[in-house]
Order: C-alpha cells, then structure tokens, then sequence
C-alpha cells in the first residue's frame, strides 16, 4: 500500500551552476518537516546536488538556459525527489553509474557514488536527445515532527 | 566562498570558507593553481575547517590539486574537515591517497618531519 502524501513541491529553474545550492536548500526546508538529524539532512543535500550538477553538466552540457525541474515528495516518513533534464539524455546508465567514471580529469566521477551512499535507493531514467529523470528516495528514520499524538 | 591565501617560504596555506560545488570549484580552483605557481611552493596546505558543504565538484578541486602536486613532486595535506565532510573524503577514498590531519598544528609538524626525512 502507497502512503499517503503529506507534502510536495515542484521547482523549475534554469540550468545555472548557481542554482545548485537552490535546490538543495529547498529541499533541505521541505524534509526538515520531518525530525531529521543533521547527518541524514547534511546528505541528502549532497544528493541532491549532484543530481541537479548532472542535470546541468551532463543533461544540458553547461547550457544555461535550460529548465531543470525538481519535485520533492513527503509520504509520512519517506522522501523522494526527482530531478528531471530535458538535455541529451545517457547513451549507458550502467557506465554513468560506476565510480569515477569521467572523462574529465578535474571531475571525479563520484556522483552516482555519492547519490547510492545516501539515499535508500536511485533509479535513472534516460533516453537519448530526450532527457534524464533521477528519482532519490530515502526513509526518514524518525518520526513526523508535528504527527498527531493519540 | 572564499578563500585565504598565506605562503610560508614553499609551502601554501589555504583556507577555503563556504559551500564548494559546481558553481564555485572553477573559481577556487584557478586561484589555487595561479598561487601554487606564484609561489613556487611544494606543499600545499588545505583547511577545510569553514567548509559549510563539499560535493563531488568539490572532492575534483581537491583531487585535481592532489595530482598535480604529485606530478611536480610536490605535496598535499589537508585537515580540519568536519564529520560530514569527512564522510565525503572517506567515501571518495581521498584518505588513502594523502594525509588528512585533524588540527592544523598536526598538519604543520607532519611536513616539518618530511622536511627533516628528506633532508630540506
């Protein structure tokens, strides 16, 4: 059985290295509506970062006028957030996702590393000149902040 | 993000301040470069105490200078990384590669002992 929503939001952003941060902050303020430790919180911004430096890097190789689109979804003590390009899509998810896999030596490859260390589980859908969606889903290990006390 | 530069005869201190990512690893990453040639210097000091957010962006900053120090036969140390950078170093498997020292003070009689080792 699905759980039940009980937040959401949905970004649209340019693809901007500035908005980066944007993203990770905003979903930094919806998951801190759970009781979330620092740690688990500090991690899910580093998730989300280099998913949406994908999307920019990657998806619209440094194109700045691009959308990137975030949704972020609460279901009681589950997130998940999507991140969504409409750039040039990965030719081999399964060789985008191993470590250190770059063609650039400045960059380390460690994204996808770092996307599976975090969060539970991160799935990529992908399809060549039509985009990239990432979704990042992570179980909260603490209870809802302001959940109803019987 | 900031950062502060200090130069110690060959060795160059610097103390990065702020959220390291995409947006703002081209910046440091350039100054750093144009200091260490500037500067002449064979080891290269990194504070990461003021980090407030390091990614994989941030890790090619670091892992960048780190390769180009080996290739002049130079060195890097860095120290001062809170818990949650630390994971990001640990996981990067950055730890294996160079010395990741806890305090400054640890980091600057680490290279007084190499100097001592090697005779310079």
């Amino acid at each position: 059985m699905e759980n039940k929503i009980t937040n959401q939001i949905k970004l649209e952003f340019l693809s901007k290295g500035e908005n980066v941060a944007l993203a990770r902050v905003t979903i930094a303020a919806l998951v801190s509506q759970l009781e979330i430790t620092l740690s688990e919180l500090e991690e899910i911004k580093v998730a989300v970062s280099e998913a949406v430096s994908n999307a920019i890097l990657h998806g619209y190789q440094n194109e700045i006028d691009k959308i990137v689109i975030l949704k972020g979804t609460l279901s009681d003590d589950l997130l998940c957030i999507e991140v969504i390009d409409q750039g040039i899509g990965i030719h081999n998810i399964e060789q985008a996702m191993e470590p250190a896999y770059s063609t650039d030596p400045e960059r380390t490859g460690l994204g996808f590393v770092f996307m599976q260390s975090f969060m539970d589980e991160v799935k990529v859908e992908s399809r060549i000149n039509h985009g990239t969606k990432v979704i990042l889903r992570k179980k909260i290990s603490t209870a809802l902040k302001n959940s109803a006390v019987s | 993000m900031a950062l502060i530069l200090q130069n110690k005869m060959d060795i160059l201190l610097v103390r990065l301040l702020g959220d390291l990512d995409l947006v703002t690893a081209d910046e440091i990453r350039a100054k750093i470069d144009y200091s260490l040639v500037e500067t002449n210097s064979q080891y290269l000091l990194l504070d990461l105490s003021q980090i407030t957010f390091m990614d994989s962006s941030g890790l090619g900053v670091i892992l960048g200078r780190y390769r180009r120090l080996k290739e002049q036969g130079g060195q890097m140390i860095i120290f001062g990384a809170q818990a949650k950078i630390k994971k990001i170093l640990e996981i990067s498997g950055i730890i294996s590669l160079m010395p990741v020292c806890q305090t400054e003070e640890e980091a600057w009689q680490l290279i007084e002992k190499r100097r001592q080792v090697c005779g310079k």
